[in-house]
């Protein structure tokens, strides 16, 4: 008898989608995974729904309503690993700007009658809610560390996902610094690699989708980054990006208000 | 053969062509996105012709020679790009084997070693310095890299001499050149004046000689010879940096000093000084399964001591503060390298600093120290 598959759900909170999207970018080895794992739960492939409990629960998207904060408890109650995935679910996503003003505000400029909408003042990471067992960062998230992450959890190994920063990505790519030769703003220095050096390989410096870096120094960055041009409210918004809320960011943005 | 010949530049092409016949990839610069890499190279019109490059801390420019000059024909007035040899010596990712599951157990399969006859064509001084120290560490100690091995046994080098310096180059304070003083096949002096574009051409092996002789040559008259020692010398004056004789010793008696915690708070812990550096040879292993868990591999690849899981054991980092990581770093290249391998770990390239998006200077970091005893000594603190 074939052994069990172990069961996988795939959850959304406040997201674009996109790094659900990962998953069934996997065009090639989406029937290996398949075959690897029951895909118990993932609207966005299937509407059949199996019932929980699930093996490996994936959660895409932050925490910005109360009925998430309570549904994000649930699904940890039934899963025994829970792996965030993207930049919302790990930091919050582009959607944390809103914590940097008041909630009323922001929903009475934006809704005809704020009185029907049902939000939390801040959109926070999983993390901020529930034990997650492993935050996979990316804005999207890159499918071959999905890939990567799902191979190692399957085979009780520790996934491959470097915490070093941008830079060694670009140097073991043979990618040229945008920053030393044309003197263009980048954060790739203080951020984590795994996007597959996407923006330098296009001739731009990096937005930090994948977040800061194990230790960021984001304070010597910005002296470089205000030599070669940028002004405090550049500097502040440059912070201010698809990670603004990760600690280190948010800080960051703080010190050129 | 006379030991010091004279080759026009148009012969460069039948050097090119005489590896290519013997199977050789010729490997030289190449440019590349405003700057010069190390890439195949067909012809004498693949080298970045009429370029010469501005390099200080953080920043590289590459350009163009003045259009009326006789630097306009130059094919190495520019110094090293951010890539060196290394990447092709000793590639930044390699499986090392294969390992696939069977009844009761598992079979290894050893990854494809086949090394590549590589010509390398415009190998610097500082570049050679390099190559013996990695020599050193990959093949001449107890545990020899195999692969690296059959790949340098394989390489032919073809050296040249700088004529200019970068402005960020120290080789001369490390006498590691701007001259060329062995370990190539053959070795390069561009000559340009109105007599026209020429090589001095010195032969450092049998396999050299035999190549010289598939070229048209004559023998080099003392005063070219005399020309082309001028011209390295002009690139000892034009050094853009130099580092104390004594650095080692330095930071030996300094290993608790203020300017640790200074420079951390100017390092980015980035890690792009030791990926660009020639001689940093720190690699981690990764192992990767089949989704199946049926087959497995193990690769290896660059790591950098700036990493904080570098020095990760169990409980955590031990380099955790980046004051910690980058005294580790330049005690390694300046001080404990001489232990280790009989040698400094710097040879003077530069590219830590040029390529160092704030622009750390290993020189200043090292004469800032000393100029702080100094002061102590002097009574001025």
């Amino acid at each position: 008898m074939a052994p069990k598959r172990p069961k996988l759900a795939v959850w959304k909170f406040s997201s674009c989608d996109g790094c659900q999207l990962s998953l069934l970018d996997c065009e090639d080895e989406l029937l290996a995974v398949a075959d690897s794992v029951e895909i118990a739960y993932f609207l966005e492939a299937s509407r059949a729904e199996i019932a929980g409990p699930y093996d490996i629960s994936l959660v895409e998207g932050s925490i910005t309503t109360p009925h998430e904060a309570e549904r994000i408890r649930r699904v940890r109650a039934q899963s025994r690993l829970l792996i965030t995935i993207g930049a919302c679910a790990t930091t919050g996503g582009i959607q944390a700007l809103k914590n940097l003003r008041p909630l009323e505000e922001l929903v009475g400029s934006v809704y005809a009658h704020p009185d029907y909408i049902k939000s939390l003042a801040t959109s926070t990471p999983v993390l901020d809610h529930v034990r997650v067992d492993f935050e996979l960062h990316g804005c999207p998230i890159n499918k071959h560390q999905l890939l990567e992450v799902l191979n190692a959890t399957l085979n009780g190994r520790k996934p491959n996902v470097p915490a070093y920063s941008q830079c060694v990505e670009c140097k073991l790519a043979g990618t040229i610094c945008v920053m030393v030769t044309e003197g263009k703003p980048c954060l790739g220095p203080v951020t984590q690699a795994g996007c597959g050096n996407v923006c330098p390989a296009c001739d731009r410096g990096c937005f930090a989708c994948f977040g800061p870096v194990e230790a960021p120094n984001t304070t010597a960055l910005s002296v470089r980054l205000k030599t070669l041009g940028m002004d405090e409210r550049s500097l502040q918004h440059y912070y201010r990006l698809f990670t603004n809320n990760a600690p280190a960011f948010r800080e960051a943005s703080k010190d050129h208000e | 053969m006379p030991n010091t010949l004279l080759i026009s530049s148009d012969q460069l092409q039948t050097l090119i062509d005489g590896l290519r016949t013997q199977g050789y990839e010729t490997m030289g610069p190449r440019l590349e996105r405003g700057t010069i890499v190390y890439g195949p190279i067909t012809s004498g019109s693949d080298l970045p012709a009429g370029f010469r490059d501005e390099q200080e801390g953080g920043h590289y420019r590459l350009v163009p020679s003045d259009p009326s000059g006789l630097e306009a024909e130059s094919f190495f007035r520019y110094v090293v790009g951010p890539y060196s040899w290394k990447r092709l010596l000793f590639p930044p990712r390699q499986r090392l084997w294969r390992a696939r599951r069977s009844d009761g157990g598992f079979a290894l399969e050893p990854a494809e070693t086949r090394p590549h006859p590589y010509a390398f064509i415009g190998v610097r001084a500082c570049e050679l310095a390099a190559l013996a120290v990695q020599d050193r560490v990959f093949s001449q100690g107890d545990f020899a890299d195999s692969g690296y091995r059959s790949q340098r046994e394989q390489t032919f080098l073809i050296a040249v001499n700088c004529t200019r310096a970068g402005g960020t180059c120290f080789c001369a304070s490390m006498h590691t050149g701007p001259r060329a003083r062995g370990g190539f096949d053959l070795c390069l002096t561009e000559l340009l004046d109105e007599s026209g574009h020429r090589f001095l051409v010195e032969v450092g092996s049998e396999p050299g000689r035999k190549l010289m002789e598939q070229v048209s040559y004559r023998r080099a008259r003392p005063d070219e010879i005399e020309q082309g020692r001028q011209a390295v010398e002009d690139a000892v004056g034009s050094m853009g940096r130099q580092m104390r004789s004594d650095a080692g010793d330095i930071l030996r008696r300094n290993q608790e000093h203020p300017r640790w915690v200074d420079v951390a708070n100017r390092c980015l812990s980035c890690a792009n000084c030791t990926m660009v550096c020639p001689t940093c040879f720190c690699s981690t292993v990764e192992d990767v399964t089949s989704l199946d868990g049926a087959e497995s591999e193990r690769r290896r690849q660059w790591d950098s001591c700036f990493n904080l899981e570098f020095s990760y054991v169990h409980g955590g980092p031990v380099r955790r503060e980046a004051a910690a990581r980058y005294r580790q770093w330049i005690t390694h290249k300046l001080t404990y390298w001489h232990e280790q391998f009989g040698t400094s770990g710097c040879t003077g390239c530069g590219r830590c600093i040029t390529w160092c998006p704030v622009g750390i200077d290993i020189t200043a970091e090292v004469a800032a120290i000393r100029d702080s005893e100094r002061a102590v000594l002097e009574g001025e603190v």
